[in-house]
């Protein structure tokens, strides 16, 4: 930073710089926003992370072209003795071996990723939309409306979720729309108690304070004051709470709640490969559990260097 | 001036707030503090009025009272004749272009993720949103160049500026919608004192350009002092006096200001170094229990036994000053 203002300017941006004044032209800002990204730029930890996830999810979007197997096809020669006959091979083009049904591994942690993949994205989406929503309106309303919105979040809290989440799958039936909207349901409680800490604190900030003085509507305020400056706030989290989904998930296809075959995760394919263990069969568990710890620890990088990026104490 | 009706015009305004108590009962009654105690004043049109007072005075809160930014207790506040606070809140809407305010804080005042131009731009959106982004956008030159910054800075964010500048944006932003009455909320007890008087001297230029009224709250006189035409003393939310500028500091009436005015430094350090600073003894008291009978009587030197039993009306001594004490 220092070596760049010590640096005199070169003569042609001098000479940019005096016509841009003179033509009346704008000088550009530098906003928070582009200040953050260039923090977060230099966290090599991080950008490393976000490099490794593109590569997880361009495999789970593309990883089927790169093979002429699809994961439904069952392998019978195979399927009697997977120990001897399903390794992981080069040679016949089942690069993660085969899995106990005697179907394409590879073809199989495609699919499980997609669909891992997508419950903790939808998940955390729903639940940031609606946390944040809730949250910023109880804190900013205040009041009686804020203590009742957010008792309502502590009843809901001292709720173990996942025994509401196994009740619904149970209820409703095990599908994979139940799954994403239980978990988002049951996350967004965090989220909002978050947020609301958040606005009461900004909204005793005196540029909120200027707006209500010189007359901007209570919704404007919010969309326009209040949000954009949580922001930070939110992302960050949100980057936590996908993992935290694909978590919860895996543990409840772990359990055998979650997917339903053929459809099938993360959680669900580790747990097939924990039930194999025995067997000698160690690639069942050893492919999609390399899979599930790189994202989530991806995942837990980005969030931490956001949250450096973005941490106003630098400002 | 005097024979026009006054702008605004503000009467026996009360602004309580109810505290609890460190660990209560949600049934246990609450405290009830009074931040402003039955404050009333005319401000005529053109007319800049200090207001002075320790912090916790209640200054501001008076000043939030009439923006209708805090709920008042009881009091009118006529605004050209209509009451302010009773009004809906979309009328009162209407009327905020009207009036505007300047914070203490400059940086803070100004949201961090909007460039200067969308800032300034703001109450002109609010108030007018039928104007073109044309319109909008020569608006905010012009009033940028007026209060001396640089029109090619609009696409700038507040974190970029000192908090001079800052508080020239806040000026520009008060001023884009040609308010009748701006409200400054101590706008330069945050900068430096070069500075300081560029802004009060920016304020002054203004308000002569545009025949704006200013309500100018500060925490000590020597600011207010240049400003303004009337200066209003508080007290633990109570006015102690309200006078003609040049004969309050000529003459003070009731004692708090006396003891205000010899804390002001003066410039001639032989007349510094003889100047006898009466000091207040005592801190303040609290505004949760304040005395009874006189607000100011735990520290004032010349109190007698009448001050605890009854309050000192505000009375008017002619020359422009009325005093609320029973002594003077
Ligand atoms: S009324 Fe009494 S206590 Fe109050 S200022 Fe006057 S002399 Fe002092």
């Amino acid at each position: 930073m220092t070596d760049k203002l010590v640096q005199p300017f070169s003569q042609k941006r001098t000479a940019e710089l005096a016509e841009s004044l003179s033509a009346g032209g704008t000088i550009k800002g530098r906003s928070l926003w582009a200040d953050a990204r260039n923090r977060f730029v230099a966290n090599k930890a991080a950008m490393a992370s976000v490099v490794v996830l593109l590569l997880v999810f361009a495999f789970s979007l593309l990883g089927d072209y790169l093979t002429q197997f699809d994961n439904e096809t069952i392998d019978w020669d195979v399927m009697g003795s997977v120990k001897e006959l399903g390794r992981p091979s080069l040679s016949n083009g089942h690069w993660f071996g085969f899995d106990e049904s005697g179907r394409d591994l590879y073809s199989r942690v495609v699919q499980g990723s997609r669909i891992s993949l997508s419950v903790g994205l939808v998940g955390a989406f729903i639940a940031v939309m609606v946390g944040t929503l809730y949250g910023s309106v109880a804190g900013f309303v205040g009041g009686r409306v804020d203590s009742i919105m957010m008792r309502l979040v502590d009843i809901f809290m001292s709720i173990p979720y996942m025994f509401v989440l196994i009740l619904l799958l149970v209820v409703f039936g095990r599908s994979i729309s139940m799954l994403f909207v239980g978990i988002g349901l049951t996350a967004w409680l965090d989220m909002s108690r978050i947020v609301r800490g958040q606005t009461l604190s900004l909204k005793n900030r005196e540029y909120v304070e200027a707006a209500v003085a010189m007359g901007v509507s209570t919704p404007k305020i919010i969309t326009r004051h209040i949000v954009p400056n949580l922001l930070g706030v939110v992302v960050v989290y949100a980057t936590l709470l996908v993992p935290q989904m694909i978590l919860t998930e895996s543990f409840i296809s772990f359990l055998g709640l979650g997917v339903q075959e053929p459809d099938t995760s993360w959680g669900a394919l580790i747990s097939e490969g924990v039930k194999s263990m025995n067997y000698g069969t160690l690639w069942h568990l050893a492919f999609p559990l390399f899979f599930f710890v790189i994202t989530i620890f991806c995942f837990f990088f980005i969030g931490d260097g956001l949250r450096d990026a973005l941490d106003p104490k630098d400002r | 001036m005097n024979d026009l009706s006054p702008l605004l015009s503000v009467d026996d305004l009360r602004v309580w707030f109810d505290i609890k108590r460190q660990g209560a009962m949600p049934w246990t009654p609450t405290d009830t503090l009074k931040a402003v105690d039955g404050v009333s004043f005319d401000l005529m049109p053109g007319e800049t009025l200090g207001i002075v007072g320790e912090s916790g005075c209640g200054k501001s809160t008076l000043a939030r009272a009439v923006m209708r930014m805090v709920p008042a207790e009881t009091g009118t506040a006529l605004w050209l004749g209509e009451d302010l606070l009773s009004m809906s809140k979309r009328e009162m809407r209407g009327h905020r272009k009207e009036m505007q305010m300047i914070f203490q804080d400059p940086l803070a005042s100004l949201d961090p993720r909007m460039t200067i131009g969308q800032i300034v731009a703001e109450p002109l959106k609010t108030h007018f949103p039928d104007l073109s982004a044309k319109e909008v956008k020569n608006r905010v030159r012009e009033v940028l160049d007026r209060v001396g910054i640089l029109p090619n800075m609009v696409n700038r964010y507040p974190h970029e500026f000192s908090g001079g500048q800052c508080q020239r944006i806040g000026i520009a932003r008060a001023l884009i919608v040609k308010p009748k009455l701006i409200i400054c909320d101590e706008p330069v007890s945050a900068l430096d004192v070069s500075i300081q008087a560029q802004v009060i001297n920016l304020l002054m230029e203004i308000q002569q350009e545009m025949g704006l009224s200013l309500i100018f709250i500060a925490h000590d006189l020597s600011v207010v002092k240049h400003i303004s035409n009337r200066v209003m003393v508080l007290y633990l939310g109570n006015v102690v006096e309200i006078s003609d500028s040049v004969q309050l500091y000529k003459s003070p009436g009731h004692p708090y200001t006396e003891a205000l005015i010899s804390a002001v430094p003066i410039p001639d350090p032989k007349a510094e170094k003889g100047k006898e600073v009466m000091l207040l003894d005592r801190d303040l008291p609290s505004p949760l229990d304040p005395p009874s009978g006189c607000v100011f009587r735990t520290r004032c030197p010349i109190a007698e036994a009448r001050c605890a039993e009854s309050k000192p009306p505000l009375k008017d001594q002619g020359n422009g000053q009325a005093v609320a004490c029973h002594l003077r």
